[in-house]
């Protein structure tokens, strides 16, 4: 019996040990840092940041640490000095970040555009149309018992951006929500898609996620509503304010935000998903903003993320003007 | 079962096996963190958890059956919750946010050796509680302290002690609500196999998914059926 005890004891020293060494393991490596990143799910979801943390790593002594969890939390962790930087999309909620103080150099990094997907029968015959007329014909059908619509409901960028598309579209988010036919999903972009199309419902989705999906055959929703200036996407990188929270990484969220900027950083973005989509998940948007290279698509961008006329007022700029040359 | 379910089970078990033997090193890297969170976790747990159950299966103090209560409430505690409560603690902005441990494995250790605490307590208890009191007594009899005497019904009540650690180990390694929300399913630092089988479902990953759940039950079944083994090889 005491010998029993004893070992019993062992064991669990043992085992602990074992344990607290592995795990010690998981800390940097010597003259390593770590930059934790909170980011909006879809640009860590279709794996794009991978590639990113990939080459980044390579050429910096920094260890990438990815928080995914939608736009709506990535803000809140920062806020709380969580997260040393963010990747998100939604740009009233950044302007809003900014305006309080929490977030500084904001630099828009790429872009894409959201879609209405349904089931191919679509019936509520939106498919070509305007969003908002799209909406429109959506609402009519659903109050008929005709469609069904599936919302994130989860305060992600997607949900933000399905706010404004209703509010532009003359409805109160807030009075449909309460309607039979408007269902909240409050979960990830990936589970709304399935959700959706067990439902065979619409909804709003980014083209990466809705890409990734279709491939993989989990889903056979269309894009019934595409590109164009209602459904631009624009993703942001912005730094947590060093005023607010001094225990940011601030210098290596810097050193990140200039190698997604950059033009390696960019190629990532405008590589990522051609072979296996035939098409990029994301688009580059540093020199398409800087040079015009696509007038069209640089004022739709404008239009919608910039905040008093520029990527990042000079108030948050934290002296870093060089960003914004 | 319809044969798309089925064929995705088996082209999921079929990964895992490939996984397993190629050796792939993000999959034993994922699994070794695994089994060191919840074994230490446990292991903490069990420091504390396992007197205080004896205290409260074999003391005599005002309270004991209301504490007990308390602590076969909290079995039912939702991961989340604990999740979120510690998330708050640990937050840079929280009260102890100067410890620095958010999303580091450790702070994931912490989580779920508070989550598996009323588990051990609990079981403990009971099985302190069910063994003969004879032996107590007699223990007593022959001139040991209150405390020899408890361990010896400890020592006598150790097949039930066993199980309480093993089942929390199993409920340790299988959650989901603590290790995302303080590990935050960081790849090479806090990926453990749920966090990792919750983010290749959201991926669209289905088979590897499947491949790691199945690498999860394997786990599990291990552990449990070598506890039995060494619990019978004691016992007798």
């Amino acid at each position: 019996m005491k010998r029993n005890t004893a070992m019993v004891i062992l064991a669990a020293i043992l085992i602990a040990a074992s344990s607290v060494l592995y795990l010690l393991r998981s800390q940097p490596a010597q003259g390593r840092r770590v930059l934790i990143v909170s980011t909006t799910t879809s640009l860590f979801d279709t794996g794009v940041l991978d590639e990113i943390e990939e080459a980044f790593e390579a050429e910096h002594p920094v260890d990438l640490r990815f928080i995914s969890v939608g736009t709506g939390l990535a803000i809140e962790h920062a806020r709380r000095g969580d997260a040393d930087m963010i990747l998100v999309h939604a740009p009233t909620r950044e302007r809003a970040f900014l305006e309080e103080g929490y977030g500084v150099c904001r630099k828009i990094i790429a872009y894409n555009f959201f879609a209405i997907v349904g089931p191919g029968n679509d019936p509520a015959g939106i498919g070509g149309l305007p969003p908002t007329e799209a909406l429109h014909r959506i609402v009519e059908a659903g109050r008929a018992d005709r469609a069904v619509w599936v919302s994130r409901g989860d305060d992600s960028g997607t949900h933000s951006k399905e706010k404004g598309l209703w509010a532009a579209a003359g409805y109160d988010w807030e009075d449909l929500r309460d309607e039979d036919w408007y269902r909240e999903s409050g979960t990830g972009m990936g589970r709304t898609l399935q959700i959706a199309e067990e439902l065979q419902a619409y909804t709003l989705t980014d083209m990466g996620t809705y890409l990734k999906y279709a491939k993989e055959e989990l889903i056979t929703s269309e894009v019934l509503v595409g590109e164009g200036e209602a459904l631009i996407n624009v993703y942001s990188a912005i730094a947590t304010n060093p005023a607010a929270n001094p225990d940011a990484n601030f210098e290596d969220a810097l050193t990140f935000i200039e190698f997604l900027t950059s033009n390696e950083g960019q190629a990532i973005f405008a590589g990522y998903g051609a072979d296996a989509y035939g098409r990029s998940l994301f688009l580059p948007a540093v020199k398409l903003l800087r040079e015009r290279t696509d007038p069209v698509i640089a004022a739709w961008i404008e239009g919608f993320a910039y905040i008093d006329g520029s990527e990042c007022p000079p108030e948050y700029r934290a002296g870093r003007e060089d960003l914004y040359g | 079962m319809n044969a798309k379910v089925t064929s995705e089970i088996l082209e999921g078990l079929m990964r895992a096996l490939t996984l397993i033997a190629s050796g792939d090193r993000a999959l034993i890297e994922i699994t070794l963190r695994s089994v060191a969170v919840s074994g230490l976790a446990t292991v903490l747990a069990a420091c504390w958890s396992i007197p205080l159950g004896v205290l409260l299966g074999l003391g005599e103090f005002r309270g004991r059956l209301a504490v007990r209560g308390v602590f076969n409430a909290l079995l039912g505690v939702p991961t989340v919750t604990l999740g979120l409560v510690l998330y708050l603690l640990l937050s840079r902005s929280g009260p102890l946010g100067f410890l620095h441990l958010l999303y580091t494995p450790w702070a994931i250790v912490i989580g779920q050796a508070i989550l598996i605490t009323p588990l051990i307590v609990s079981f403990v208890a009971s099985a302190v509680e069910a063994a003969d009191p004879e032996i107590r007594c007699l223990a007593l009899t022959l001139g040991a302290s209150e405390a020899q005497a408890n361990l010896t019904v400890l020592r006598e009540s150790i097949g039930g002690v066993l199980l309480a650690v093993t089942a929390s180990f199993n409920r340790a390694i299988a959650e989901l609500g603590v290790a995302l929300m303080l590990g935050g399913n960081i790849r090479g630092a806090t990926r453990l196999l749920t966090t990792a089988i919750a983010l290749e479902t959201t991926r669209a990953e289905i088979a590897l998914s499947i491949a790691l759940a199945a690498v999860l039950l394997a786990l599990v079944a291990a552990v449990s059926l070598s506890m039995n083994l060494i619990q019978r090889r004691m016992s007798k």
